[in-house]
């Protein structure tokens, strides 16, 4: 049993598994690539320092039998990159960081 | 004129009223980048067209010095008018007006107005920008929502219903959109919520914005809440305008028939799907080459973009797409993308538009947070809408269609009217890797050179089943077809199934994998 708040009134209960184990939310990073799908990375096209524009491929993610072609969100300088081609990656690794203009 | 003393106290009654809070709290609504009630609904509605009702009620609420309050039209402008000459009844809360909180003579307002709707069968337009509940009326405030939910849930199916989230709707508010079957927000200015973020923080300790939580893109991005995103109020009614020219009225016709015209030139479509079933293309481009004008308009446009779905016409006619999009998440079926399909075929069924599917999907998404989230029975809900869906429906694959997918999306089996495919299509139980790998087990692992043997035997799989003859053969597709036919083919079938009637089963309702 725990002590549980909800529109300023305390109540007695037990949790849910599924509350308990609930992540904690973090505001996402714009700066950061990260991969949508387990996958494996075919191509990297671009290298540290290299400035793309907005829809540039910087990579391609072979997810589901897919060669998905991961574009850059914004114009930007690619800062740093964290895969290589053929490196398996699961979901929501950082791939890519970026440094918008 | 005798009359004219009586004319003058109208119109400087009307004139009192549409000062709605009165300068300040006009200049507040203005300062913060949105326009006003009575603005709102002129900008959306035809000129001169809006008739307003109720506009002298006032609220009844004696507690907590209330008695005293003046509040105009009780914070919300109930009225109708057309857009393109089509009717429609439209409520917009009032902000500058005691917040555009809801008591309960605000509540009967709209009330009326939906009872309205609903008896003359026209679509209904709600403008919500209200702080919630009026707390100084209590129950009668939380009676009012309920009394609108009620209506929302007796109307759906029968007329359109359309919420424009101007502003804040918070806490019990957020259940009427949500009940209504098209949901529109404007970025920086719609916020939706249960509880809010002052909330949030006392209970579990998290810090997040009001925006970051329940703010237009969160809505049209993460949940799906809201069907269409504009950045400005003036982009968003003319969202609403192109909206009401695509839909019937309400469930006893059909949409207005326009005259048919031919696809833009530009719009090749045996250039659009590549060869290699591994690379990936942008489905829109095939439903531009087929639907009149090249103009589709598509909704949930940034929430579960695997899936792709929205209203174009062929041959004047509105139908409602559902495509699977292979440029995004290699157009698998998964809980979000089952949830955007299911609803939207259960709205082109319950307002008589029928459906065109095209398939391209390599199957459900495999993933340990897809099971735990149900995706079972989200995935359900294609499978039962299109089965209980008894409009014209039209089925093209142009390439893959593997498995639970292959059924799920519009197949002969789910009672498609017409199922055409490309010659690209590969229909089968799986991909050729997965299924040459469990078919040739024993002849793979006790070969000499088990990659080679396993290579073998993918293209062995690849050449007898990857293509659309072994489903023709069955006759689960009704022709294999040249992509350059495919919209000639389309404007057949549909001829022919315009006026297709099926009986299900007598029954109060189903009962669906909600």
């Amino acid at each position: 049993m725990v002590e549980f708040t909800v529109n300023g009134m305390t109540m007695s209960t037990i949790l849910t598994k599924k509350f308990r184990n609930r992540h904690r939310w973090a505001k996402p990073d714009d700066k950061q690539i990260s991969s949508f799908i387990p996958g494996t990375i075919r191509e990297v096209f671009v290298k540290e320092g290299d400035h793309v524009q907005q829809n540039d491929r910087l990579l391609i993610l072979e997810a589901m039998k897919m060669m998905n072609v991961i574009a850059s969100p914004v114009s930007c300088t690619v800062a740093r990159i964290h895969v290589r081609s053929g490196d398996k990656v699961p979901k929501g690794k950082v791939m890519i960081e970026i440094e918008p203009d | 004129m005798a009359l004219t003393k009586h004319i003058e106290e109208l119109k400087k009654k009307r004139e009192e009223v549409q000062k709605g809070g009165g300068e300040k709290a006009s200049e507040k609504q203005v300062a913060l980048g949105k326009m006003l009630a009575r603005a709102r609904i002129n900008a959306l509605l035809d000129d001169r067209s809006f008739q307003e009702y109720d506009m002298f009620v006032q609220h009844e609420a004696r507690d907590f010095d209330m008695a005293k309050k003046v509040l105009h039209g009780d914070g919300v402008i109930i009225g109708t008018g057309t857009i393109t000459g089509q009717p429609v009844c439209i409520f917009a809360q009032d902000f500058t007006v005691a917040g555009g909180s809801l008591g309960l003579m605000h509540s009967r307002k709209i009330v009326k107005i939906m009872e309205h709707a609903l008896k003359l069968k026209v679509p209904l337009i709600g403008i919500n920008d209200s702080g919630g509940a009026r707390i100084q009326e209590g129950v009668n405030s939380l009676a009012g929502y309920g009394e609108i939910f009620f209506r929302n849930t007796i109307s759906s199916g029968v007329i359109p219903q359309i919420s424009v989230i101007l502003g804040p709707c918070a806490g019990g508010a957020v259940y009427s959109p949500a009940l209504t079957d098209f949901v529109f927000v404007v970025e920086n200015i719609s916020k939706m919520f249960i509880t809010g973020p002052e909330v949030i923080k006392t209970v579990l300790g998290e810090e997040i914005s009001m925006e970051d939580l329940g703010g237009a893109r969160v809505h049209s991005e993460i949940s799906g809440n809201a069907h269409f995103f504009a950045s400005s109020e003036i982009e968003c009614f003319d969202q609403i305008k192109k909206l009401i020219s695509l839909i019937p009225s309400n469930n006893c016709v059909k949409a207005k028939k326009l005259e048919s015209k031919p696809p833009c030139h530009d719009c090749q479509i045996e250039n659009i799907v590549p060869d290699d079933p591994a690379q990936p293309y942008d489905v829109r481009d095939v439903v531009k080459a087929v639907v009149d004008s090249s103009d589709f308009f598509e909704i949930h446009e940034h929430w579960a973009r695997n899936m792709v779905i929205g209203f174009g016409r062929m041959n004047g006619v509105t139908c409602g797409f559902v495509c699977n999009q292979p440029l995004v998440l290699a157009g698998v079926l998964d809980v979000d993308s089952s949830d955007k399909a299911a609803r939207f075929i259960r709205y082109c069924d319950a307002f008589n538009i029928p459906i065109v599917t095209f398939v391209d999907l390599p199957g459900y998404l495999p993933g340990i947070d897809q099971e735990h989230a149900g995706v079972i029975r989200h995935g359900a809900k294609i499978l039962y809408a299109y089965s209980e869906a008894t409009v014209p429906k039209l089925t093209i694959i142009l390439r893959k269609a593997y498995g639970g997918g292959y059924i799920a999306m519009g197949s002969r089996h789910l009672r498609a009217d017409f199922v055409f495919a490309w010659p690209t299509a590969e229909i089968a139980v799986m991909g050729p890797e997965g299924a040459a790998n469990i078919i040739f087990r024993k002849e793979i692992s006790e070969a000499e050179d088990p990659e080679k043997m396993r290579l073998q035997k993918v293209q062995e799989y690849k050449e007898k089943f990857a293509n659309p003859y072994v489903a023709a053969s069955k006759g689960y597709i009704d022709s294999v077809i040249e992509p350059a036919e495919t919209r000639d083919i389309l404007l057949h079938a549909l001829e022919l199934s315009m006026d297709k009637t099926i009986s299900l089963p007598n029954k109060k309702h189903g009962v669906p994998p909600f």
